[in-house]
């Protein structure tokens, strides 16, 4: 019993990583754009995708597919912001829409160019760690916690040590204040979207041989990312961090001990319940609803 | 007198033009005559500047509702669709107690947490919601004579006839309420909302209210189309639909009452008719989705704004 409670535990300590690299980036892209960015499931399928045709295709070596990774879906990211959000600033529900109508696209050049079976992708290691006779951990699992602590950990020092952070947070606050003591609110969008998206993506590269790809599979990764945000807070990075721990812990579980569907609603309740007893989340202010 | 010979001209075009028109045609004829109720009803939530993502579910419970009235019940199917447009708006009613205490985003995403929930719930419990599968073999609605003409069920054309009156009367209720003193008092709720609450407006009520009464028309949209397609399952009103009477609401424009119903014909026909019959039966998601940008870059007031470009030019003449 309590092998297995520690096994699920190790378990839960993978899905928050990868969960907490997609709801930052949500977070980071909604702090400093204003929107609810829809299409990020499909930022993370794209990065997914990236692996299936740099290593599971092309046969290069899975780190360089998960910085090519990075930054297609980085440069993905630039794009969304230049011909989308930046044309809707003032539009937060156009904007909305526009990131629905780039979800559509993505996910049908994902079907045009690779079909809609899921893909197999060849294991990176088949290495396990065994800690015990009863717990162990995959390598390739290892890769994504020890990858997504390392990312969020130099943005948490570009955020609060570097004048580009000090500027990306002045955005956020108060952009017209931000704009007259000469801060480029076109450079800090750009910068937010290339980090937002890129996170997204490297979290679906670096997950892509651990999961099905299929073009599809960004629809639970987003629903997931909205609980968690709700749950820390619409706009606080560090409580998109605590509630993707809080709730892969209660998700994985559930899950283990009770099956899918209920854990569904048992994470789908908790948002709920925050959002019942404190409507702003754990972490969030109310200026920014 | 004119007003009337229009509204005459109008009905006679629509009874007409079914006849016009393929199978597969028709068939989608009645799902837009469907979803033109669902568009309307959303856009009497949206009056009160609450955008839900759960409506469609909302619309999942009239038809479920509905769909278990006759089947466990045995009730006559007209009967059952009003029960059914009646166990949505008390949902609503249920859904608001802890989904009104936010606003905004917050309420966009709570919304969408509370419908999911109840999605879910029918694929956990087999009985009585059937599970994953769903429910099948609703009973259809009964056929009937009036004299001039048979309702067979089994044609979409009898069934858009029936639907057809249906939605006539749920849109005609619709703009009697937004042109009422209430209907009034949403706007006030959603464009001062300060301003009604210090004239004596109970800005919660009448949120409650809008929402009850939207997810009822949602509900009786939810049962038409049930006791059409004879099945219904979790997936039938899942976030898909729901982007869609999102986009048909926003493409269309929520300035005026025509403006979703506008977006809703439109982006169906573009979709359903005109992409599937070009042959781009892959592309298809590609071209809407592109389309949908385009029409919120450069139209972002909506399909509406050029029919009231139209219109005002014609005044000044």
């Amino acid at each position: 019993m309590l092998d297995l409670l520690a096994q699920t535990g190790l378990n839960a300590v993978y899905a928050a990583s990868y969960i907490s690299l997609v709801a930052v980036g949500l977070v980071l892209i909604f702090g400093v754009m204003g929107v609810i960015n829809f299409a990020h499931g499909e930022l993370f399928m794209a990065g997914a995708y990236v692996v299936v045709a740099v290593y599971a295709d092309m046969h290069m070596p899975f780190f360089l597919a998960v910085i090519v990774g990075l930054l297609f879906v980085g440069f993905l990211g630039l794009l969304m912001e230049r011909a989308l959000f930046r044309p809707l600033r003032d539009n937060p529900l156009g904007g909305l829409v526009a990131s629905i109508g780039f979800l559509m696209i993505l996910q049908s050049l994902a079907v045009m160019g690779f079909g809609v079976r899921m893909e197999f992708i060849p294991p990176v290691t088949q290495h396990v760690i065994w800690l015990s006779d009863g717990i162990s951990i995959p390598l390739a699992r290892v890769y994504v916690i020890v990858a997504s602590v390392l990312l969020l950990s130099a943005l948490w020092y570009f955020l609060k040590r570097t004048r580009f952070g000090w500027a990306l947070r002045a955005s956020a606050q108060d952009p017209q204040a931000a704009e007259l003591q000469g801060i480029s609110i076109v450079q800090t969008a750009r910068i937010a979207m290339f980090i937002g998206a890129g996170l997204a993506g490297i979290a679906g590269a670096l997950t892509a041989p651990l999961i099905s790809v299929n073009p599809h599979m960004g629809h639970s990764v987003i629903v997931t990312a909205f609980i968690v945000i709700i749950v820390g807070g619409i706009g606080s990075l560090e409580g998109a961090i605590i509630a993707s721990v809080v709730y892969a812990f209660v998700h994985t579980f559930v899950t283990t001990f009770y099956g899918g569907v209920v854990a569904d609603i048992t994470g789908l309740a908790l948002m709920l319940l925050v959002l019942i007893v404190k409507p702003t989340g754990l972490f969030g202010s109310a200026d920014r609803a | 007198m004119l007003k009337f010979l229009i509204w005459l001209i109008v009905a006679v075009a629509l009874i007409a033009l079914p006849h016009g028109l393929s199978f597969s045609q028709q068939e989608i004829l009645v799902f837009l005559t469907i979803n033109i109720l669902v568009v309307s009803s959303y856009r009497l939530l949206t009056l009160t500047g609450e955008w839900s993502l759960a409506h469609v579910v909302i619309m999942g419970v009239g038809a479920y509702a509905s769909a278990l009235f006759t089947k466990e019940l045995g009730l006559w199917v007209p009967v059952s669709m009003l029960l059914g447009g009646l166990t949505a708006a008390l949902i609503a009613v249920i859904l608001s107690f802890p989904l009104f205490r936010m606003k905004g985003f917050y309420f966009l995403i709570g919304s969408f947490a509370a419908g999911e929930i109840i999605r879910l719930l029918w694929k956990h419990f087999r009985d009585p919601f059937g599970g994953a599968k769903g429910i099948k073999g609703i009973d259809p609605m009964p056929d009937f004579s009036i004299g001039i003409y048979n309702f067979d069920f089994f044609e979409p054309v009898s069934y858009f006839y029936f639907a057809g009156f249906i939605v006539a009367i749920c849109l005609w209720i619709l703009w009697r309420i937004e042109r009422s003193p209430v209907g009034l008092t949403f706007h006030a709720v959603h464009w001062q909302d300060k301003l009604a609450e210090a004239s004596g407006v109970n800005l919660r009520a009448y949120r409650t209210l809008a929402f009850a009464v939207a997810s009822g028309f949602a509900g009786i949209g939810g049962a038409l189309l049930a006791h059409y397609i004879g099945t219904i399952n979790p997936n039938s009103f899942d976030l898909d639909l729901m982007v869609f009477v999102l986009t048909w609401a926003i493409v269309g424009g929520t300035g005026t009452f025509y403006g979703p119903i506008l977006g809703c014909v439109a982006l169906t026909i573009l979709n359903e008719v005109v992409l599937r019959e070009l042959g781009f039966e892959q592309m298809r998601p590609l071209i809407y989705g592109a389309i949908l940008i385009c029409s919120i870059l450069f139209l972002p007031k909506g399909l509406e704004s050029i029919v009231q470009k139209f219109t005002k030019r014609r005044a000044k003449q």
